[in-house]
């Protein structure tokens, strides 16, 4: 089976050709451009140039895994609005995978997964052997360090290494490879919906009483 | 023959449209589905870009199902695609534009990335027809406030003049608040002033001095002058005849862009005007542009309300003039452009 896997929520630009089933998931082309302002602009030229180095179409995708997150808002909804597109108007099934699983995929070890939350935040999440313990959360730096016990080190990106001073291990962002093993078995399921996973609300006020225009 | 697909983005309205472009030039609109977040919006009294988004992302995928079943058409049938690509929201044009790459690349077919404002003229001739050439148009909405110079709906269009400070329908909204009225502003406004004396309170016409631009606008002061009366008043202790108040203040409104458009039109030897965007659902608007234009000689064309507003309808149409035209589709590399220029009508 032939999976696009495709991922905006971090700096990276993300597009990949998985080859699923056999002897495993195979990796047969990706493109990745790490480019925070690029995500509308590239990931659609990356997804076709992946799949001309892979020497497939579109049309032989018979699945598509998106990290939906959580990420900067903008960039992130390039990834899931072009992955459910793809999706309708291929009419196959798509995969949403938290983006920190896919940059923890791969590694037993216990692990402290970061990404850039901006606003001097990070999203975070633990694991244990590969699986998701606690998060993903979003946090300040200083409060993310007390999810270092236990001698987890760190993926993700580097970031705040003076706050969070220990080894780092594993991707700094998503791959495609890490996107594919993070949806796992829901790849031959009928796929779901991709909902972002913000973790923010809305920067919004509702507007107190109008200012007046004249002294009082 | 060919069927175009438009995407629109740009603001609070997620838009799909299909229209079939006829071999006679001749555009048929087949579907023509919104789903619009204006209620989200409300208690915060205008639009809030991320919460716009974050819809236009649910409602993207559902509105295009809706519009295909719509058009009775499958997804394959489709010929082109257009897409708002600017001006507008740097966050919600990045979903429709996404989404629109994804499509087009699928589907196999030319994009087109394109102006949202050329759109709004476009729309009108989904149901009037070709446009003479040239003609001018303008457009009125929360998010506009333009005159247009349309030589070639397709290729060349020139701002004559635009607002300085808030878009019409701005000022609408903000003096809603200020009489107490629901937001959008622009509906209860209109039903307000229905029963109010138009001439009750002279409130100023900006921009409208001898050495003030021609073709330029400016709500800003107009808004103001409406506080300071409004407030004046609950100062001496009487009551807001809010009726009145919205009666002079559309009055006001209506004026300076009805003179400036037929002064436009006039000195530009055009003889033929469009109005559209939100607020030409205004009943005073249209009353009065259709006054002044009809003593002038000009003939007026108003799209109904329903394209008037934001919708993939008005971007399928530009599409469609785009494929008649011949104009070479967008690049791959598409991206939004949240300031881009109205003589750019497709990137
Ligand atoms: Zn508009």
């Amino acid at each position: 089976m032939l999976v696009l896997a495709v991922d905006t929520a971090t700096p990276a630009v993300t597009a990949g050709v998985v080859l699923v089933g056999g002897a495993g998931p195979e990796v047969l082309a990706q493109r990745v451009t790490v480019d925070a302002r690029a995500h509308g602009e590239l990931l659609t030229p990356h997804v076709l140039a992946a799949l001309a180095d892979a020497g497939r179409s579109l049309a032989d995708v018979a699945a598509i895994v998106c990290g939906v997150g959580p990420g900067p808002f903008t960039g992130l909804r390039a990834g899931i609005a072009t992955a459910a597109a793809l999706g309708h108007a291929l009419d196959v099934p798509t995969h949403p995978v938290c983006s920190l699983d896919a940059i923890a995929a791969g590694t037993d070890e216990p692990l402290l997964v970061t990404t850039d939350a901006r606003r001097r935040e990070l999203y975070w999440a633990t694991y244990e052997g590969g699986v998701r313990t606690a998060g993903p959360g979003v946090d300040r730096p200083a409060d993310v360090a007390a999810q270092l016990a236990g001698g987890r080190r760190r993926a993700g990106t580097s970031l705040y290494a003076d706050l969070l001073a220990v080894e780092h291990t594993g991707a700094e962002y998503p791959t495609p490879a890490g996107l594919v093993a993070a949806a796992g078995d829901a790849l031959a399921g009928p796929g779901e919906p991709l909902v972002p996973l913000y973790l923010r609300r809305p920067d919004a006020t509702v507007p107190g009483s109008r200012k007046r225009v004249t002294a009082p | 023959m060919s069927l175009v697909l438009g995407i629109e983005s740009s603001c609070d309205e997620t838009g799909v449209g299909i229209a079939r472009l006829h071999p006679d030039g001749r555009i048929e609109l087949l579907a023509d589905e919104v789903a619009s977040s204006v209620d989200q919006h409300a208690r915060f009294g205008g639009v809030v870009p991320e919460v716009a988004s974050r819809a236009h992302l649910e409602a993207m995928v559902p509105t295009m199902r809706r519009a295909v079943e719509k058009a009775e058409v499958d997804l394959g049938d489709i010929d082109a695609i257009a897409v708002t690509c600017g001006p507008g929201l740097a966050g919600a044009l990045l979903v429709g534009v996404s989404a629109a790459k994804a499509y087009a690349a699928a589907l196999n077919v030319p994009l087109y990335g394109v102006n949202h404002l050329p759109g709004h003229v476009a729309a009108d001739t989904l149901q009037h027809g070709a446009l003479p050439a040239p003609c001018l148009a303008l457009l009125v909405s929360g998010g506009h406030t333009q005159l247009l110079r349309v030589d070639d709906l397709a290729t060349k269009i020139t701002e004559i003049g635009s607002t300085i400070d808030d878009a019409a329908g701005e000022a609408y909204d903000k003096v809603a608040r200020i009489l107490g009225l629901p937001y959008p502003g622009g509906p209860p406004i209109d039903r307000a002033a229905s029963t109010g004396d138009p001439e009750a309170i002279r409130f100023p016409r900006g921009l409208t001095g001898p050495r003030d631009a021609r073709y330029d606008f400016s709500f800003s002061g107009l808004k103001t002058a409406v506080a300071r009366w409004v407030e004046n008043r609950e100062r001496d202790g009487l009551e807001v005849p809010v009726e009145d108040v919205a009666a002079s203040f559309q009055e006001a409104v209506a004026d300076v862009l009805t003179m400036k458009a037929v002064r436009a039109a006039e000195e530009l030897g055009v003889g033929t005007m469009v109005l559209s965007g939100g607020v030409a659902a205004n009943s005073r608007l249209s009353g009065l542009a259709a006054e002044r234009c009809a003593a002038a000689g000009i003939e007026l064309r108003v799209p109904r309300p329903r394209l008037c507003t934001d919708n993939g309808a008005m971007i399928a149409a530009l599409g469609a003039h785009l494929v008649a035209a011949g104009v070479h589709p967008s690049a791959v590399e598409l991206s939004a452009d949240p300031a881009l220029p109205v003589s750019t009508v497709s990137v």
